[in-house]
This record gives structure tokens, sequence and C-alpha cells, in this order.
């Protein structure tokens, strides 16, 4: 196992060169792009969240109209027996 | 509402800004041992990173405690992972002799100290897959020479 740390210590110490200079709008750019995408989340949540009012509206609109708990009248007459 | 809004934008902004300030260093390094590109012209690294930091940004307010660099480390990976057939062509970086597999695992293992069994998950490769994968490319990383491009006396800082 001390073998395997000792190969691992190697090549971490290999991986430890140095570090590239950050370019100094990373930050902006990243803020910016985070912004857009947030700005997208959002309206995608609102979309949504519009959909299913709609439905829920369109929904409750239908039963009250149709009323599809009621039972519907029979129409055929029992078959008139015994006489 | 709105001046509510203003605020928290404004304090998101500060926090994010002191996060990168203090981050981007070290995973701009890892992206660009990644995208083995020379650490002089890394601009597949920085997009990545770009795209990742962005990702932290836009969830920073639902992060809850949760540390935004592992955040942006998980982001950061799994993008490479998505995208890792882009990075086969050799651009002469540290790492360009393994392949982008290899160079996730070394780098998440390595040089991050990601445990075995989280990078595992991370990359949805079994435990043993991982660290058999690691083993060789250390032995790749050890067979040859630390720096084949250019190697000036005194060159590795």
């Amino acid at each position: 196992m001390s073998r395997r740390d000792r190969k691992e210590e190697e090549v971490r110490r290999m991986l430890e060169t140095r570090h590239p200079a950050v370019p100094a709008d990373l930050a902006a750019r990243a803020t910016e792009h985070g912004t857009r995408l947030l700005r997208r989340h959002r309206a995608v949540r609102r979309a949504a969240w519009l959909l299913l009012v709609a439905a829920a509206i369109a929904f409750a609109i239908w039963a009250a109209a149709a009323e599809p708990w009621v039972t519907p009248p029979t129409d055929t007459t029992p078959p008139l027996e015994g006489w | 509402m709105s001046e509510r809004q203003t605020a928290q934008r404004r304090r998101r902004a500060r926090e994010f800004d002191a996060f990168v300030a203090g981050a981007a260093g070290r995973l701009l390094h890892a992206a660009t041992l990644l995208t083995a590109e020379p650490p002089g012209a890394n601009p597949h690294a920085q997009q990545l990173l770009t795209s990742a930091l962005a990702h932290t940004y836009a969830e920073w307010d639902r992060l809850r405690g949760e540390d935004p660099y592992d955040r942006t480390r998980q982001e950061l990976a799994a993008r490479f992972a998505r995208s890792a057939w882009r990075y086969h062509r050799v651009r002469g970086g540290l790492l360009a002799r393994l392949t982008p597999q290899e160079r996730l695992i070394l780098v998440l293992r390595l040089y991050e100290g990601v445990a075995e069994e989280q990078t595992a998950a991370l990359m949805g490769l079994p435990v043993d897959r991982v660290r058999a994968i690691c083993t060789r490319a250390i032995a790749t990383m050890r067979s040859t020479p630390p720096t084949p491009p250019r190697a000036p006396a005194g060159a590795v800082t």
C-alpha cells in the first residue's frame, strides 16, 4: 500500500505545476452567463405555473358545465313484466 | 419587493465575486489539466470553467450551506464528461498522454483529493473500475518523462 501511496504522491507532485493565469473578467463573464440562466429558469417556472393554473381553471369550468358526477337519467324504460 | 430583489442580487454578486477570487485559480488549473491544454493557451478550460461557474451563480441562493467549490467542481466534471469526445485531440498539456476519462479520474482523485467512492458516483462507474483506471493513469504518467514538450533547465516551479 505504501508503494502505491508513493506512486500517487509522485504523480500528485507532477500535477502541481504553475497555475495558469486567471483572466480578469472571468467572474464578470460567469455572472453575466449565470444571470441569463437565472432569468431563463424563472421564465420557464413562470410558464409552467401559468400552464398549471390555466389547466385548473379550464378543468373547473368544464366540470361546472358538464357536472360529470351527476348520474345521467336512464334512457331505457325497465322491461315490463308480469301482466 | 423590487428593492429586496436588488439587495439580494447585490449580496449574491458580492459573495460570488469573493468565491471566484478565492477558487478560480485552483479550478482553472484543474480545468486546464482536464482539457490537456498548455497553461498559457487554455481557451477550452476557460470556457468550461465559465459555464460551471455560471451554473453555480444561478444556484447560489439555493445552495443551503452546500460548499460552492464542491458544487462547481462537480459541475465542471460533469460538463467535461459530457463533452469528453471533444478533448481527445492532443493539445500539448501535461496530461495529453491520457484519455479524457483517465484525466478526469486522475484530476479528481489526486489533484482534488476526491474520495474513490465519490469519484465513482460522479462518473457512474463501479469503484474498482475507478481504481483500475487510476492505477493505469498513474503508470502511464510515471512511465514517460514528466515534461515532454519543452524542458529547459529548472522549468518546473
